[in-house]
């Protein structure tokens, strides 16, 4: 199964590599990319440097081993790692292992689909693009709310903001995000 | 959807929402969209430089085998994340009375999930509607005063919801049912004896 590679992002180049050829060099391209942004990324929610190492450790060695259940014609690279970190996290901040939807069944024999995968990845871009238009507050209450274990109660403690504030201003943030990615479905 | 992405949800809904999803493609859509925002998210976050040794230890552990965790797949009516909570094997019925029968699947005190089994035509027992509750329905569907529900249809339920859910003709009725209130089914075990119940 070949893919057309130049127009992917390289986050899912590299995924594909470990994924079809289990390339060791691809591998060590991701970890270099996401290693240290998992590890700033689960720091944020006040997880210790040593367990947030821990967690990318799992979270890489996940992403290795699961490789083949990453389907670029579902998720970006970068989206699909998210999904292992946060499911990590959530499995030891709660010490039980959260319930997962069943994956779907890639059909072997598909032929890949370079145009969606490339639609998949300009929405990516454009997210970017829309984040980076967000006001700093709305922006700052988004991260927060995804990033950090926090309810929109406890981004409410501590911020110190009342409760109205956070959600009002995470759904115009949300809502933003919608108006600026519209234009792309 | 969103409670249950960011992990926040408690763990009986997390299994109704799972399995939902499992069942419901505009829901995984809408979950996909929600990776989505995480992984720019993650994209765009400041890098914090992992230790040296860190890289070298997980490439020497790329083939180390690994104890593979084991993957529960949907069998039959059950999706996926409800196998995992029977560990792979069948659903064990317990009686409680008019051919409905349960099967508790995690109960603490953060609340219960359990699957119900109602014979077409049967009223659905009392089954403590303090608090909030979710009901995926899993085979065959139910009706009530607020509609029908089939298969992938969830009903959310609280204290303010009065209804008498029948199964409807067909198939028996087979539900995931998921409260943040304790199983109060013991209670009402007298109430099984009348014809219908009143919620």
């Amino acid at each position: 199964m070949q893919v057309q590679a130049p127009q992917m992002s390289q986050a899912t180049v590299w995924l594909v590599a470990v994924r079809d050829q289990r390339d060791k060099d691809a591998f060590g391209d991701l970890f270099d990319f996401f290693a240290p942004r998992l590890k700033g990324f689960i720091m944020r929610s006040g997880t210790g440097a040593a367990q947030a190492e821990e967690i990318v450790q799992d979270v890489m060695l996940t992403v290795w081993r699961k490789a083949a259940m990453f389907d670029p014609h579902r998720a970006q690279a970068s989206a699909w790692i998210y999904q292992i970190a946060r499911n990590r996290q959530i499995d030891i901040i709660r010490k039980e292992s959260r319930p997962i939807p069943d994956e779907l069944a890639q059909d072997p024999e598909a032929e890949p689909d370079a145009s969606q995968i490339l639609a998949f990845d300009q929405e990516a871009d454009q997210l970017k693009t829309a984040l980076d238009l967000l006001q700093p507050d709305q922006k700052e209450m988004i991260e927060k709310a995804y990033m950090g274990d926090l309810t929109h109660q406890e981004i409410s403690v501590q911020t110190g903001l009342p409760l109205g504030t956070v959600k009002s201003r995470i759904r115009l943030g949300l809502n933003r995000l919608r108006k600026e990615l519209k234009g792309l479905r | 959807m969103a409670a249950y992405a960011s992990g926040t949800l408690p763990h009986p809904f997390a299994m109704v929402v799972a399995a939902h999803i499992s069942l419901c493609s505009e829901c995984r859509a809408a979950l996909g969209a929600y990776h989505a925002v995480g992984g720019a998210l993650l994209e765009k976050t400041a890098n914090i430089a992992v230790t040296n040794s860190l890289k070298s230890n997980v490439m020497a552990m790329l083939d180390t085998p690994s104890q593979p965790t084991p993957v529960y797949d949907a069998q039959g009516v059950f999706p996926g994340p409800v196998m995992e909570a029977l560990q792979g094997r069948s659903p064990r019925w317990k009686t409680l009375g008019m051919g409905v029968k349960q099967s508790i699947l995690s109960e603490t005190d953060s609340g219960s999930v359990r699957l119900l089994y109602i014979p077409a035509g049967q009223a659905v027992p009392d089954h403590s509607h303090n608090g909030l509750e979710l009901t995926l329905v899993l085979q065959g569907s139910f009706s009530d005063e607020t509609g029908r529900f089939g298969v992938g249809d969830v009903e959310i339920g609280d204290e303010d919801l009065e209804h008498t859910p029948i199964a409807d003709a067909g198939d028996a009725c087979i539900c995931l049912a998921a409260t943040d209130a304790p199983l109060r089914f013991n209670a009402f075990m007298p109430r099984l004896l009348q014809p219908f119940f009143r919620i």
